[in-house]
């Protein structure tokens, strides 16, 4: 029976013969991951379940990114308990300080996660794995709790909606503005319990990042995952990232897909989600008047080397809006430095920026820019619910880091079109 | 076991960030999360909440983050079930794993007004408004995760499932 790629990458990790949706298999688990915030709740689970090793010291990734650097007393208690016991299970892939990162843009650019994985991880954007050709889903800390010993988890087979991008790429226009085009079609709770597999000729044109960008934010339609077949561009990413097998992964042609979506992205302007839903998406042009504080742009949304080049080519020899706070997180520390070596840091200071260290901070309201209350902030992250990055009377607009860069210079949300060319 | 409490009524898509704020994600402890649970929606709306009150919300309760600090902070509230027209994937599993009782009951959720007295048996899948003299129908729990229920949530049922070999 023809599959979809849900059922296809599920297939390869159970003994189970998929027969369709809703079905109840029990998967081995590749690997599986928790952060400051989820881990301490799942340690304390693991340790009230009675469990006293991990299932494999190498497939349990421990990433401390959401409050760190270490923000108060409160959150340096919690990634203690992390660390002690990464240290007491033997725990090879614990990430604190220096060799920390935005955990979904760190362990792809490991290698620790890639096509065929079967993933779960206690943060909701774990689904970003779906990028690489990887079923990957978030759960809460008790399920990823018993993963963590058990090595295994049970899934209900999800149905599909498939969603075909096709047209020309308008210059200016990113990933960002394909999946905020797409939660704005289908809302918040549109694919909930459901696979998005994204497919078409924009989208095997789109660069892995971009992909990772778009499959970051399948849950902010509900989605269970979000999926890219796993081709030629996504195996030589993962094998540069030293990723162990790598093999292509596509959808078989006839596969039973519960809702098929289309979209022509030609003359499509960058979308914008508005305040307080991510699916209250509109084109820049519908929201050119608005001003803001802050523009923040990083997570594990557009954190990446390609989002900050982007922002960079705007930015260049050009000022940050007076008044207006620039705040820049790379997302990890090779992006750091990889975006200092090609001299990407230096505009963004000269601009005016704030260049931070890779952290969650700012997007959850947890710290680095935290919002007062009347405040608006435009930023590449990925949630603008009420009250999320700071004041419950702020204000968050969504967008990708082209007009992030834009918005920044001006002051007011704009289209990046608007700055190329002036002085 | 059925419940009985007023109605605490909340709203559409009601996130995971309303539910608990980041900021108080620096405990595990379900007291503490408790005392600030909806603070994200309304400071100060734990004041207006009563041990064994009952939160009755619109579609897609739960959506956002998978912090299981939210139903810890609904449970650490007093308040020990919900009632929702439809709930958010990961939190559905986290209420279930963190002994919360969850029924999807619909439009019917419209139908109740803040304050009205509830009776809800999640066995038989029963929800009474007492004050209007309606009963709404809805589907049951089903019997393993009325088990997991009993047990206090997921680490409690694992436990006594290892204990039973």
């Amino acid at each position: 029976m023809p599959q979809t790629l849900a059922e296809k990458i599920l297939q390869g990790r159970t003994s189970d013969p998929i027969t369709g949706p809703g079905q109840i298999v029990r998967t081995r688990l590749s690997s599986v991951l928790a952060n400051d915030i989820t881990a301490p709740l799942a340690i304390k689970s693991f340790d009230a379940m009675g469990a006293s090793k991990v299932f494999d010291p190498e497939k349990v990734y421990l990433v401390c990114d959401h409050f760190t650097p270490n923000k108060d007393i409160d959150s340096a208690q919690q990634v203690k308990i992390v660390r002690d016991f990464a240290r007491k299970m033997g725990i090879v892939h614990f990430y604190d300080g220096g060799d920390s990162g935005v955990e979904h843009a760190l362990l792809p650019e490991l290698g620790l996660v890639g096509p065929g994985d079967v993933i779960v991880g206690a943060d909701s954007h774990t689904c970003t794995y779906g990028g690489l050709g990887a079923f990957a889903t978030g759960m809460g800390s008790t399920d990823v709790a018993a993963a963590m010993a058990l090595g295994e988890t049970w899934f209900k087979v999800p149905p599909t909606i498939r969603a075909t991008f096709t047209g020309v790429m308008p210059e200016h226009l990113e990933a960002k503005d394909l999946i905020l085009l797409l939660i704005g079609k289908v809302g918040v709770a549109g694919a909930t319990y459901k696979a998005l597999e994204f497919d078409g000729p924009v989208i095997r044109d789109m660069d892995v990042e971009g992909r990772m960008t778009m499959a970051n934010m399948a849950i902010e339609a509900g989605g269970k995952a979000g999926l890219f077949a796993a081709d030629d561009k996504t195996l030589a990413y993962a094998k540069a990232a030293g990723f162990a097998d790598t093999a292509a992964i596509a959808p078989d042609p006839g596969a039973v897909y519960e809702q098929e979506l289309a979209f022509d992205i030609s003359g499509l302007s960058p979308q914008i989600a508005c305040p307080h839903l991510p699916d209250n998406v509109r084109s820049v042009e519908d929201v050119a008047d608005v001003t803001v504080d802050q523009v923040v742009i990083g997570s594990c949304t557009n954190g990446r080397i390609n989002d900050l080049r982007r922002a960079a080519a705007l930015l260049k020899g050009r000022k940050a809006a007076k008044g207006l706070r620039l705040i820049i997180l790379p997302a990890t520390p090779k992006i750091y430095k990889q975006a200092l070596s090609e001299g990407l840091l230096e505009i963004f200071m000269d601009a005016g920026a704030v260049v931070g260290p890779p952290t969650c901070g700012p997007c959850l309201g947890g710290h680095m820019g935290i919002l007062a209350s009347g405040e608006k902030v435009l930023a590449t992250t990925n949630r603008n619910f009420k009250g999320r990055m700071g004041s419950l009377e702020s204000e968050v607009y969504l967008a990708g880091a082209g007009v992030a860069a834009a918005t920044a210079i001006t002051g007011r949300i704009c289209h990046p079109a608007e700055i190329v060319g002036r002085k | 076991m059925s419940y009985t409490g007023a109605a605490r009524k909340v709203g559409t898509n009601i996130d995971t960030d309303a539910i608990i704020p980041a900021r108080f994600l620096v405990t595990t402890d379900p007291l503490e999360l408790g005392k600030n649970c909806f603070e994200g929606l309304e400071p100060g709306w734990i004041n207006r909440v009563h041990k064994g009150d009952i939160l009755v919300a619109g579609p897609n309760f739960g959506c956002g983050s998978s912090r299981e600090h939210a139903p810890i902070a609904i449970l650490g509230a007093g308040i020990p079930v919900v009632l929702a027209h439809s709930f958010a994937r990961i939190f559905y599993r986290n209420g279930f794993n963190m002994g919360l009782t969850l029924l999807e009951i619909g439009d019917a959720a419209n139908t109740i007004n803040e304050g009205d007295q509830l009776e809800v048996n999640p066995e038989s899948g029963l929800v009474r408004n007492l004050t209007q003299n309606m009963d709404i129908p809805c589907t049951p729990v089903p019997p393993f995760m009325q088990e997991i229920l009993a047990q206090g949530g997921l680490v409690g049922y694992v436990r006594r499932q290892m204990a039973e070999g």
